[in-house]
């Protein structure tokens, strides 16, 4: 086990290490914090390491950009990084920034119901809801009976 | 942002580069990095900051509400009006071929030229109308607020 | 050369990240955000993902700024002290991550040219993308014809996130004209 980690091994897995410390950072902020704005955040930059994983898988050492010179001579000697992983997350970019302010327009709506973007908050007030109802269908079916 | 002089000016001079540049990005992205959905990006840029350093109204009416809504819908539609066009050529959904079946790769160059546009003019749109619907309920903000 | 540069990006952005979780303004948080989409971006640009690196810096400190950053507008400026614990959420992160660095283990060492990502569809993207897409870049080659409908279904879900934020939030004004309306008449 330990003869695992000799230095080569090290620096060829480093990226992926510091890419799982990146995602639990983020994942940290999602659990651990309250305000909404900031859950967001936190789902940002989680989605942000899953991105470099990709990319990190894709680059090969000694390679270069995935396009070809203008007038496509191909050097058949060039190494070209893995394009496939690029075009997934280029996409995933721009979907991401979508999904983000679909979450911010839904927070600004719990803002505007609640006044709170609070978890906490937002919790307390729920359960005042529900138990101001249940009390008044109580008085209703009590009502009833009598 | 009235008396921000230089902010204005320099805005002035800085979005119509950035509109040139987002057609050049999605024009030359066949031989650059750069493509429909960076184009779409920075097209959306150029507005938004011209909304946000002069006036919502003001940028409105270089680019009605009603236009950005329309343009969220006419990119997918030409997306996939670009399949469909290779329908009535016997062959598969989004086979370029269909559109110059004697040189495939030209087909190539016009099905992907339009397929970018497409993609460009929904993102442009779907950016622009998500800041136009949250510049929309803010209410004015005085320079001390912040 | 290239992995220390790389190293060193990568810690920068597990230092902003861990700013992000301790600032409690978040006008900061706001920014941090757009600190940490430039980082990675010049970060993109080392391993060679251009287009994404292009992408990144566009969407992530233009957009997703403004758009944070109106969103707060909206809402409110400070973060409240959450009154649970910290200790749970430390343990779950700990956990999960000791078991996905487990999982890193059998990987491949960075930038191995022989690894399994490398031998099978990319490869041959690359070799055939000239002959028969004929555009110098390969990633719009993928993107706009090997992967066309991947990239439709993209489009598609970028106009539903559009049109569910218009749901959500426009026609406002157009409840208040018709409010107003109604109490002008009665």
């Amino acid at each position: 086990m330990i003869d695992l980690f000799t230095l080569n091994f090290i620096l060829g897995h480093i990226n992926y290490w510091l890419f799982i410390v990146l995602m639990m950072t983020g994942l940290y902020i999602v659990i651990s914090k309250g305000n909404l704005v900031k859950k967001i955040v936190g789902l940002n930059i989680f989605q942000s390491s899953v991105f470099m994983f990709y990319i990190s898988m894709g680059k090969v050492s000694g390679g270069t950009a995935p396009i070809f010179p203008l007038d496509m001579k191909i050097d058949s000697t060039t190494t070209y990084s893995n394009p496939l992983p690029h075009v997934l997350i280029l996409t995933a970019i721009v979907v991401g920034i979508s999904t983000t302010s679909l979450a911010l327009a839904l927070t600004v709506r719990i803002r505007e119901a609640y006044g709170t973007i609070e978890e906490d908050d937002l919790v307390s007030i729920e359960l005042e809801l529900s138990t101001e109802e249940l009390s008044a269908e109580h008085a209703l079916t009590n009502g009833r009976k009598a | 942002m009235r008396h921000h002089l230089i902010l204005r000016v320099i805005t002035k001079l800085l979005v119509g580069a950035m509109m040139l540049f987002a057609f050049y990005v999605q024009f030359h992205g066949d031989y650059s990095p750069g493509g429909g959905f960076q184009a779409g990006v920075i097209m959306a840029v150029a507005f938004i900051i011209y909304g946000i350093v002069f006036d919502l109204d003001h940028v409105q009416r270089v680019l009605p509400p009603w236009i950005a809504h329309k343009m969220l819908a006419i990119g997918v539609l030409l997306y996939s009006g670009t399949g469909i066009v290779s329908f009535f050529q016997g062959l598969n959904f989004l086979d370029y071929t269909a559109f110059s079946p004697h040189h495939p790769v030209h087909g190539q160059h016009y099905g992907i030229f339009a397929v970018e546009l497409g993609v460009g003019i929904t993102v442009t749109g779907v950016m622009v109308s998500i800041y136009y619907a949250f510049a929309g309920r803010t209410s004015e903000i005085r320079d001390e607020d912040w | 050369m290239e992995t220390f540069i790389n190293i060193i990006l990568f810690t920068l952005l597990v230092v902003t990240a861990i700013a992000v979780t301790r600032t409690h303004g978040l006008f900061g948080v706001a920014m941090l955000s757009g600190v940490f989409s430039l980082l990675s971006a010049l970060l993109l640009v080392t391993l060679d993902a251009v287009d994404v690196a292009f992408t990144e810096a566009a969407v992530g400190a233009g957009i997703s700024t403004v758009l944070m950053l109106s969103a707060l507008s909206l809402t409110s400026r400070h973060e409240k002290e959450s009154s649970r614990s910290n200790v749970v959420p430390l343990l779950v992160v700990m956990c999960t991550g000791i078991l996905l660095f487990y999982g890193t283990l059998d990987m491949p060492n960075f930038g191995e040219e022989g690894s399994p990502a490398q031998n099978h569809v990319s490869k041959a993207y690359i070799e055939r993308s000239p002959s028969e897409i004929g555009v110098p870049n390969i990633v719009t080659a993928i993107l706009a014809s090997y992967r066309g409908y991947d990239t439709m279904g993209e489009t598609a879900v970028v106009f539903t996130a559009g049109v569910g934020v218009l749901l959500l939030l426009s026609g406002l004004q157009r409840r208040r004209r018709k409010e107003y309306k109604k109490s002008g008449k009665l």
